[in-house]
């Protein structure tokens, strides 16, 4: 499951974040900011992961360390869905 | 608020150099378009440009509500000087709150107290439309050494400045997000003027453009990214340090009213003047305005050591606000105050004149442009939940 998650997180990243580098040379701790993701950036990648694991971050979770990582995005996610362990 | 035990010395002392060396030379400072050097040299021997250094490091241990206090009774006096000092202590205080971990910083905070040594900006760079979190230049290599080449369209009083703290990418392959903050020592530095600043307003600033060229050592860089600098203390602690500034700016064009409707109502006693009634509005604008400075400056000291709440979105939407709210009050209550004093505020040379104030007043909007910022916000909001 927590694999899935991850895909969907690469796929909304390719899709949304603008980074510098290839999404598919991030390992999953990689620092996001240091690949070129910028805060207006940041925006759009939360409506996307809101919109498509039908979640809505809540206040505490909207500032940079929850979007830092693939990782740190999926635990996010994982917290607010319920899913993976 | 908080100060410290003595600090308000601090303030007293801003006072005394805003009325007695920085307003007399405001005019020529602003019609000459040349560096307040008076004023500046007097804040250095009160030894002021040290004043946020922690007193285990020599300095006063100043607040950033001491400070803020110091630059509204500079502004009253001379924007230009309010807001040379207000950029230099910005450049300390991200030292201070980012760079205590490093042996070279802490030292060279010491020094600053010996030598009160002058810090300038060097964050705009041509090419990334003006946003502050983006770089061009980089961070290069040279054996031991490391070396920067910046294109700034602004470096405000960058020829009189000691040292300038400059943005650049981390290295050469870095994003341009990925940004660090270097202090570039004047000797190690060469600017090459590309620019000159003859502006309509803020003219004793001598912003002007210049190509930097900077070598040093790797230990001049900030130990922290400048993403956390920038959110956690350039930019709020920029927007309260400038919105005070503007507040002491539109202060002293109210009182240049005030000053005039007393002397009509001098003149026809039993009379309340005209011009008293817009006034009376234009005394409500600055207190609104004050009152939106001083909650801006409390917000950031409730959230000054609390990381979490420094870097929440509720902190930045508050604290762009703070700026795009002010610097429009600034100049529509200095246009209030020409309209109470009319033509006598219109004149240059009369004791009302307040075209200076006005002038400077418009800078406020253009300094991280108020479109910028709102679209910031407007980007925020679509995830921010409450407040």
């Amino acid at each position: 499951m927590p694999r899935l998650i991850s895909d969907d997180i690469r796929d909304i990243l390719q899709a949304h974040a603008r980074l510098a580098v290839d999404v598919d040379s991030l390992a999953e701790d990689s620092n996001l900011y240091d690949a070129g993701l910028t805060s207006h950036a940041s925006v759009n990648l939360m409506l996307a992961l809101e919109e498509r694991f039908n979640v809505e971050f809540p206040e505490r979770m909207l500032r940079r360390g929850s979007f830092s990582s693939i990782a740190a995005i999926r635990a996010g996610i994982e917290e607010l869905t319920g899913a993976g362990t | 608020m908080t100060t410290l035990a003595g600090t308000h010395d601090l303030l007293e002392t801003a006072r005394r150099i805003g009325e007695g060396v920085a307003a007399p030379a405001a005019d020529s400072v602003d019609r000459e378009a040349r560096f307040p050097h008076e004023a500046i040299a007097a804040l250095r021997d009160a030894r002021l440009l040290s004043a946020f250094v922690p007193r285990e490091l020599g300095g006063l241990g100043a607040t950033i509500a001491d400070l803020a206090a110091a630059c509204e009774v500079l502004g009253r006096a001379c924007a230009s000087t309010a807001m040379i000092f207000a950029m230099h202590q910005i450049e300390v205080i991200c030292i201070v709150r980012h760079a205590l971990s490093s042996a070279f910083f802490r030292d060279y905070l010491e020094d600053l107290t010996h030598h009160e040594w002058l810090i300038a900006s060097a964050t705009s760079e041509l090419g990334v439309g003006g946003d502050l979190r983006r770089s061009i230049c980089a961070v290069e290599e040279d054996g031991a050494q490391i070396r920067v080449t910046k294109l700034a369209p602004v470096i405000s009083y960058g020829e009189q400045a000691d040292d300038i703290l400059l943005t650049a990418r981390r290295a050469r392959e870095a994003a341009p997000t990925d940004q660090v903050l270097m202090l570039a020592r004047k000797a190690d530095t060469r600017l090459t003027r590309t620019a000159g600043w003859d502006a309509l307003g803020m003219r004793g600033t001598q912003s002007f453009g210049f190509t930097l060229e900077a070598s040093g050592s790797p230990d001049q860089i900030v130990p922290v990214g400048f993403a956390d600098i920038a959110s956690q203390t350039m930019l709020p602690v920029s927007h309260i340090l400038w919105t005070s500034l503007w507040l002491g700016l539109a202060s002293d064009a109210v009182g240049r009213a005030r000053a005039f409707v007393r002397a009509e109502a001098r003149r026809t006693p039993g009379t309340v003047p005209p011009s008293a009634l817009r006034l009376a509005e234009t005394v409500a604008e600055l207190g609104t305005m004050r009152s939106t400075v001083h909650a801006g400056l409390a917000d950031f000291e409730r959230c000054q050591d609390n990381v979490e709440a420094l870097t929440g979105l509720g902190f930045a939407i508050r604290m762009n606000n703070l700026k795009v709210s002010a610097s429009r009050m600034a100049p529509e209550i200095v246009a209030r105050a020409l309209a109470v004093c009319g033509i006598s505020g219109y004149r240059c040379d009369s004791q009302y004149a307040v075209g200076r104030h006005l002038r400077d007043a418009y800078g406020a909007a253009l300094m991280i442009g108020n479109d910028r910022i709102l679209s910031a916000n407007a980007a925020m909001l679509l995830v921010h939940k409450e407040d």
